[in-house]
């Protein structure tokens, strides 16, 4: 592999599930932004099983203090640091679930990229509250079964498509957009590390199958990573300057059943209901694809 | 725009609190300012934004986007290594509830100037002291002020107190909104070498966030050590007590100026068979109608957090009618003022008064009605349209 670090950063021995895609995440990312950095994170899975007194993970500075506010937290700790550092400053790295980014933290990540700080902000996306017990967040598919948009008799599942976070992120004018995949850790290590560098705001959101609330083998993990990606489900692109470009370019589009299929979220959908969730993966993915000839779409 | 009149450093200047407050805050050298506007504390920020912009004060100043993100960037950079400032009230310090806990549990110094302002609803943007009431259990050393010379005084004793070894907590200096912010009166304003000779420049010394020797802050506490970690919390309010007092009399050294023994101020106490108890302004008030009385006096506590127990117990020795005056209530039951002193009066004939809320003006005729009615058996909500 090139040049990948061996040194870990995120410790193992924590309390995450067996095949938790976050953890495996967490892993590169910390590894991406290396021992000259300091963590603000959110509440969530990976803080939380990551830091039971007296044990941590993280061999980097870290803090964490609520649910809603690493973008804030974040932005406290790189104006202190501006102050401490004229030279080799730390990096900044700002790490939050999809429901901290997508929902109620998203004020405070608007605010921090608005005001250009210099940092990276990652979201493992595992497409809901997997902590409290896999409550459905902006960040969840449409019909995906969750413990608050259960599987009923009138209502299947969710009844929302997930918000286009990193285009939303992408009309703020951060420096830099991403999204990644857990099935491809070098990937996401590069981009991470390309957030880092960057100077000013970046974004990096990383898709991350939950093993209990996406309903999946623990060894399976990877493999529906792989098939989010594959079927289009989840588009794997940098936004940098403004402009679209695909990391991952799909000849042929998987048929999105193969991704359902292996998750007991979208156990029992319709013909009806895979058709339309079909449609949708086909259109965001061919949205997002043809953005990419058009130059620079975004501030 | 309002802007900063002229004034000068070393000497006295006609100046409101929140001038006070921002000149105090600027001498003590925070490096990041972290606040939002909110009536009738935005002089604050306006201040020393208009001070950083001149480049009079050289400090990173986070335009945030809400009060919550406010207090959450002033803990992320005091957690940092620096010194920061914040300033807030009513419904900004309502919505930032959650990070005060953060911030005090945390065990990280930060100072924010509270211009008091009621709550809503009915939304009022006028004074008392309901926001800093329901603040009252996050955690933070609560100082109120009586005029803006204290606020002054209030701000730098702060940083001194909270940064204290045995304290590392943070603190509220708190004077009320309008009734002080926005007055203008003579304050004596130090210079900066008064002040760097008093408050040393900030160094973190524990828990802070460096990559030379990185550590976990904030981490998940099982039943088996939260406990402790609160213990922990609540012994350094007590240490609090000692170190306030401590600074007070160090400040009456360098300035010349204290402010009773830093947690109490007895006024007239000595013959005193009626005991008035208040916070903040309204004691200026009530100062004025004791002169014209024999055998009535005052105990303002000026701390709030940490509770003066002892001094209120001894200031209460030879009172014989004890009379509370709060302006805030605790629905369902009394004025929280009130209930606290109450739970350790030695006093017997204790009784509680609502009044200032929203703003409404305490008269000398409402403290003759205090005076009149103190420690009957009854509590009272002054000047009410029933
Ligand atoms: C203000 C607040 N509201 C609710 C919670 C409860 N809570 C903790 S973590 C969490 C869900 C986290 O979801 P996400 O950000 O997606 O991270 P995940 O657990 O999925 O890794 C919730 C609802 C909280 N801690 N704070
Ligand atoms: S619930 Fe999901 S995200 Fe949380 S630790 Fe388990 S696998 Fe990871
Ligand atoms: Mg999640």
């Amino acid at each position: 592999m090139n040049n990948l670090p061996e040194k870990e950063y995120f410790a193992s021995g924590h309390n995450a599930c067996r095949g938790c895609g976050p953890a495996i995440a967490m892993r590169w990312i910390a590894k991406a932004a290396g021992d000259n950095t300091v963590i603000a994170h959110a509440t969530g899975c990976m803080e939380v099983i990551s830091t039971l007194y007296p044990y941590t993970s993280w061999k980097t500075p870290w803090i964490h203090s609520a649910f809603e506010n690493a973008g804030a937290v974040g932005s406290g700790v790189e104006a202190a640091l501006k102050t401490l550092y004229s030279k080799n400053r730390p990096n900044v790295l700002m790490i939050g679930g999809d429901g901290s980014t997508f929902d109620i933290g998203f004020q405070a990540l608007s605010g921090a990229i608005q005001r250009k700080h210099n940092f990276c902000y990652v979201c493992y996306d595992n497409e809901a509250y997997q902590n409290t017990g896999y409550q459905r967040s902006g960040a969840t598919p449409k019909y995906a079964r969750t413990t608050t948009t259960p599987y009923g008799k009138v209502v299947h599942g969710n009844d929302t498509w997930q918000k286009p976070m990193p285009l939303i992120i992408a009309a703020h004018g951060a420096k830099y957009i991403a999204t990644a995949s857990v099935s491809n850790v070098v990937d996401l290590y590069n981009k991470v590390k390309k957030g880092l560098e960057i100077p000013g705001p970046a974004y990096v959101q990383v898709q991350t199958p939950c093993v209990p609330g996406w309903g999946i083998n623990q060894a399976s993990t990877i493999q529906v990573a792989k098939l989010g990606v594959e079927t289009g489900a989840y588009p794997l692109y940098e936004i940098e300057g403004g402009k679209v470009k695909m990391t991952r370019k799909l000849e042929k589009l998987v048929p999105v059943k193969k991704y359902l299929e292996l998750q007991a979220r979208f156990r029992n959908l319709s013909e009806d209901e895979v058709k339309e969730f079909q449609s949708r993966v086909r259109y965001w993915y061919k949205y997002i694809e043809s953005l990419e000839s058009k130059g620079k779409v975004f501030p | 725009m309002p802007l900063f009149g002229k004034f000068k450093y070393g000497g006295k200047n006609v100046i409101s609190g929140s001038d006070a407050g921002a000149i105090a805050a600027k001498l003590c050298r925070p490096s990041v300012i972290s606040a939002y506007p909110i009536t009738p504390q935005t002089i604050i920020v306006e201040r020393l934004a208009e001070m950083v912009n001149n480049g009079e004060m050289k400090a990173e100043m986070v335009k945030v986007e809400s009060e919550h993100s406010a207090a959450s960037v002033q803990m992320g950079a005091q957690a940092t290594g620096v010194r920061t400032i914040g300033a807030s009230c009513s419904q900004g310090l309502a919505l930032m509830n959650e990070i005060l806990h953060v911030i005090s549990g945390l065990r990280l110094p930060c100072v924010m100037m509270v211009a008091n302002r009621a709550l809503s609803a009915p939304i009022s943007i006028w004074n008392d002291h309901s926001d800093t009431m329901a603040s009252r259990d996050t955690g933070w050393i609560q100082l109120h002020c009586e005029n803006n010379q204290e606020i002054f005084d209030t701000v730098i004793q702060a940083y001194k107190i909270a940064e204290d070894k045995n304290v590392m907590l943070p603190i509220m200096p708190c004077f009320d909104g309008y009734i002080l912010s926005h007055l203008y009166e003579s304050v004596n304003v130090a210079t900066q070498s008064q002040v760097d000779n008093f408050l040393p420049a900030y160094k973190a010394v524990h828990h802070y966030l460096d990559p030379k020797r990185p550590i976990t802050i904030g981490s998940v506490a099982p039943p088996n050590c939260y406990t402790e970690f609160k213990f922990q919390q609540q012994k350094a309010m007590d240490k609090a007590l000692k170190v306030i007092k401590k600074v007070n009399s160090e400040f009456s050294k360098e300035f010349g100026r204290s402010y009773g023994n830093g947690l109490v101020e007895e006024y007239k106490l000595k013959n005193a068979d009626t005991v008035l108890i208040g916070m903040g302004s309204v004691c200026g008030t009530i100062k004025s109608v004791v002169d014209k009385h024999k055998g009535v006096g005052l105990l303002r506590i000026k701390s709030f957090r940490p509770f003066p127990t002892e001094d209120i117990v001894r200031a209460l020795s030879n009172a014989k009618r004890v009379a509370v005056v709060d302006k805030a209530f605790s629905f369902g039951n009394a004025g929280p003022l009130f209930t606290e002193v109450k739970a350790v009066s030695p006093v017997k004939k204790i009784n509680g008064f609502i009044m200032g809320l929203g703003g409404r003006s305490i008269t000398e005729k409402d403290i003759e009605f205090v005076i009149k009615n103190a420690g009957v058996e009854k509590n009272f909500w002054v000047n009410v349209n029933e």
